[in-house]
């Protein structure tokens, strides 16, 4: 442990010997931040140079190397550099707007997969802008900590969600029921060990430092972990929940964009101004309009609009079921106006169409503020990109800012327009009560059920 | 507010006015050279001493460390009264106490961020801060009221349409919040907004989470709501005094203050108290009993046939205590069982807390958070402790005391659709079948 003290003792940004370089461009960064800080030593002493600046001082974190594959350079060096850096984005993108489709194909079980990989992915890089920003990678235990409060936290939200759906298989082991009776108990102890471990390692001279990437990881994990854990309960409900709001989110990032790339001229905000008002309006019209029709032709699918269940004979996910009254066609009467244009009386659309110009809406109009709130925070701390995994589009966090707002936005509506609660929830409370309770509860059950028709009270089963 | 920039400025010339001076200069000595910074810095200095004119001039005579301890004492004695009185007057008040003391703890924290940052002056910060406080507190009693006032709520017509439509009307207005700050973000001072709405959200989720699992706690019964706070409070106590008559090895490096000889002595005194006091709450059914608001009476009513927890049983003594107190067995409430348990989590993990707001001070340089209770700073100060307590035993009641709710339960059975409840009316039918309560002859009724 000593020397991990020493190692995070070397320090700061005021010391003469800077760290050793993780990367190398990392040392030409930390020369600038101690010209500046000279400068600052006065007035902001007290609570420390790195706060207190304007954002002109912090010097810029340069971007890492460039990943674009071999191949694509090859093939694309006759092209000028803004012709290539269009064609990769373009490739790039269907590339994977491709992996997509093959996971839907696969299946919600690599789905939920799929989602994990992206949170556990998002929240790596927005850790390692906290530590690129701080200069926080020797802090004695922080790395650890950080990951492990991730693996408690998703321990707690698949616990919660993932014992719900998968009742009939926890009911039959042993250990598993030991483990769901008692979860937010173990959730909670895991937290603390946690918790503990940290105001355990809280070195001298280290303590803001240390308590700003406490916070840093709380934060990151309130906006990742819950985003994504929302994501998947949506997916159960089926997976078209999941499809139509990730797909109109995207479609309006595309078309905005070439919208505002063939007829833009008015700014839309400061903060990103690459943006324009025909972009963001042209987008929402393009979205409402490939929501509605996504949404029409995916309704027809039982694959996508039944809930996803897991059936224990067969050990795995299906989904099969009685489609119900949002995905079964109806015909609405026009309303006048559209009488005219259109011509005709009645037209046969599936109820969640209608639902789809709220999502399509939101994705639209609200989706675009998850962008700008990373674009600011983007600037907030001088980089380019959250990291650079997709070659000519940065890193995953780049692509899923938009989607930020949408799963929960998306969760909300569902519990309030769609659903009521649960149902394998409630099952899974009625089986944990006392059997003395559970006899009530049935008892009043079955009069309410007689009295509603729904149960006949001669049926023998 | 650029006056407000240079006084924050010009405070450290100023020698600060303290009372204790010179056991302060051993903890300022301390701070000053664990610096962060390589300059001297004397600590962010006090605000004026709120102590009332009569303790100073009844105090005047002794000398400054007496005179310190008089102060805190009496305002212990002040704050126990006082805490007394507001259990007379019943749940409302004390939701209504608990609900203060969380806008005075954000409050504190938050001023705090203004003063590291020096951000008085960012546009709409101080309002959006406030506002998401709104936002989340409508949220959690939102969900939590609308529980313990079903009838009520379904009764009146506004009521029922904001209790269904909640969690969308509540998302809504966060969303407007976080709009507002994405378009309040002013060129030079991202990196400084983004710093105060993280510590906003940090915040939040300390403060008022907190809260509102004490809310739950109490509507439990109001034993769930005394005796953890009373076990943080005489552990606090019992640790001080234990330190300050026995106290010699240093328990860590945070608090220099705090002795393995006070943390140990103050465990075993606080499994003791709290022993004791679940002894005697476990007799009165206003304690006892969860708290249920009556639709006809229109008020809250503690009145209930106690539980098992609450009744007297006898318990077989181990042997290895038989041959110490001579009794072979003891009539105890299985209350006083758990209230061991929250005891424990009280000395044990409890002054983690407290070391987690040591830290916290230490690392932003400020002796107190805040200076609103004279000799004891501010009330975040008394309430660190207590944080990681409320969440303890709320999931503590929720793992090992209660199941879920019954009455809640068949409220939630009846919106859902006719199919799924039939899918659960038969589902639980057959799991009865098979642990033999029910046969299925039985089934015509």
């Amino acid at each position: 442990m000593l020397e991990l003290r020493h190692r995070g003792s070397c320090p700061g940004p005021r010391e003469a010997v800077s760290p050793p370089p993780r990367e190398g461009e990392a040392a030409g960064g930390d020369h600038e931040t101690e010209s500046t800080s000279d400068k600052e030593t006065d007035i902001d002493d007290r609570y420390g140079d790195l706060d207190s600046r304007t954002d002109s001082d912090i010097p810029e974190i340069p971007p890492s190397s460039d990943r674009t594959p071999e191949i694509l350079k090859k093939a694309l060096s006759g092209l000028s550099s803004r012709w290539k850096n269009w064609w990769i984005r373009g490739i790039l993108t269907l590339t994977m707007i491709s992996l997509f489709f093959l996971i839907i194909y696969m299946g919600s079980f690599m789905l939920m997969l799929l989602v994990l990989g992206i949170q556990v992915k998002c929240f790596h890089e927005i850790i390692t802008i906290g530590y690129r920003v701080y200069h926080s990678y020797d802090l004695p235990w922080f790395r650890t900590l950080s990951w492990y409060f991730l693996l408690c936290v998703n321990y707690f939200f698949y616990g919660e969600t993932v014992a719900d759906y998968f009742a009939t298989f926890v009911q039959r082991e042993e250990q598993l029921q030991f483990l769901i009776r008692y979860h937010r108990f173990i959730s909670f102890a895991l937290y603390l060990a946690g918790f503990c471990m940290f105001v355990l390692s809280l070195v001298k001279k280290h303590y803001r430092l240390q308590f700003y990437m406490f916070a840093w990881t709380h934060v990151t994990l309130l906006i990742t972990v819950t985003q994504s854990h929302l994501v998947i309960q949506n997916l159960f409900e089926g997976m078209i929940w999941f499809l139509v709001p990730i797909s109109s989110v995207i479609c309006n990032d595309i078309t905005a964009y070439l919208f505002g790339f063939f007829f833009g001229r008015t700014p839309l905000i400061k903060l990103s101004p690459k943006k324009t008002w025909e972009g963001f309006i042209g987008g929402f019209f393009s979205t409402v309009v490939f929501g509605f029709i996504a949404a029409y032709v995916l309704s027809k699918y039982q694959y996508f609009v039944c809930p996803v269940e897991y059936r224990s004979d067969v050990n795995s996910f299906v989904t099969e079921c009685e489609p119900s009254e949002l995905f079964q066609l109806q015909t609405y009467s026009l309303p006048p106006f559209l009488k005219a244009v259109l011509r005709q009386e009645r037209v046969s659309l599936y109820p969640f169409q209608i639902h789809s110009i709220a999502l399509s809406t939101f994705a639209s109009l609200i989706g675009p503020f998850g962008g700008f709130f990373a674009s600011g925070f983007k600037r907030a701390f001088k980089i380019k990109d959250f990291a650079n995994t997709i070659p000519g589009h940065g890193g995953i966090m780049d692509r899923f800012d938009c989607q930020y707002l949408m799963a929960t936005f998306v969760h909300v509506y569902i519990t309030s327009f769609i659903r009521g609660p649960n149902p394998s929830k409630v099952l899974q409370q009625l089986l944990v009560l006392q059997p003395e309770q559970q006899l009530n509860i049935y008892k009043t059950l079955k009069t309410h059920l007689i009295e509603k028709g729904i149960l006949q009270p001669a049926l023998k089963v | 507010m650029t006056e407000l920039r240079q006084r924050v400025a010009h405070e450290p010339d100023a020698p600060p006015e303290d009372k204790e001076s010179e056991s302060e200069a051993k903890v300022d000595g301390e701070t000053a050279s664990d610096s962060e910074s390589r300059a001297e810095s004397a600590p962010l200095p006090v605000s004026a001493d709120d102590t009332p004119e009569v303790l100073n001039r009844a105090l005047s005579n002794l000398s400054s460390r007496w005179k310190n301890w008089w102060v805190r004492g009496i305002l212990t004695l002040a704050m126990i009264a006082f805490f007394f009185i507001i259990i007379y007057l019943g749940p409302m008040v004390l939701m209504i106490i608990v609900m203060c003391v969380q806008i005075k703890c954000f409050h504190e924290i938050i001023t705090i961020g203004y003063n590291v940052y020096h951000s008085y002056d960012l546009p709409w910060f101080r309002t959006l801060s406030w506002y998401f406080l709104l936002c989340v507190n409508y949220f959690f009693y939102g969900e939590t009221v609308t529980d313990y006032f079903f009838t009520l709520v379904q009764r009146e017509e506004p009521l029922r349409i904001l209790s269904k439509y909640h969690r969308f009307i509540s998302f809504t207005l966060y969303l407007i919040g976080f709009c507002m700050f994405v378009l309040s973000l002013v060129k030079k001072h991202y990196r400084l907004q983004f710093y105060m709405f993280g510590w906003t959200h940090v915040t939040l989720l300390i403060v008022v989470t907190q809260s509102h699992l004490v809310i739950h706690n109490l509507f439990e019964g109001m034993i769930w709501f005394i005796v953890p706070i009373s076990c943080v409070i005489c552990n606090d106590i019992m640790a001080y005094m234990f330190g300050f008559f026995f106290g010699r090895t240093p328990l860590i490096k945070l608090s220099p203050k705090k002795t393995w000889e006070g943390f140990i002595g103050g465990f075993f005194a606080t499994v003791v108290f709290g022993l004791l006091l679940s002894y005697v709450m476990s007799g009165y059914r206003c304690f006892v009993c969860p708290v249920e608001y009556n639709n006809d009476t229109n008020s809250f009513t503690v009145d209930c046939e106690p539980s098992d927890l609450f009744r007297l049983q006898e318990y077989n003594i181990p042997g290895v205590i038989q041959s110490v107190i001579g009794w072979k067995t003891v009539r105890m409430y299985p209350f006083q069982i758990h209230s061991i348990a929250l005891s424990t989590f009280a000395s044990l993990i409890g002054p983690f807390g407290g070391f987690f707001a040591s830290g916290f001070k230490r690392a932003f340089k400020i002796k107190d958070f805040a200076n609103t209770i004279p000799g004891h700073g501010g009330i975040m100060d008394r309430f660190d402790c207590q944080y990681l307590m409320a969440t303890f035993v709320n999931v503590y009641i929720a793992s090992f005391i209660r199941g879920p709710n019954p009455s809640k339960l068949i409220q939630q059975f009846l919106t859902l659709r006719p199919d799924q409840q039939l899918h659960i009316f038969n589902t639980l039918r057959s799991h009865l079948i098979d642990k033999g309560m029910l046969t299925s002859t039985t089934e015509d009724e």
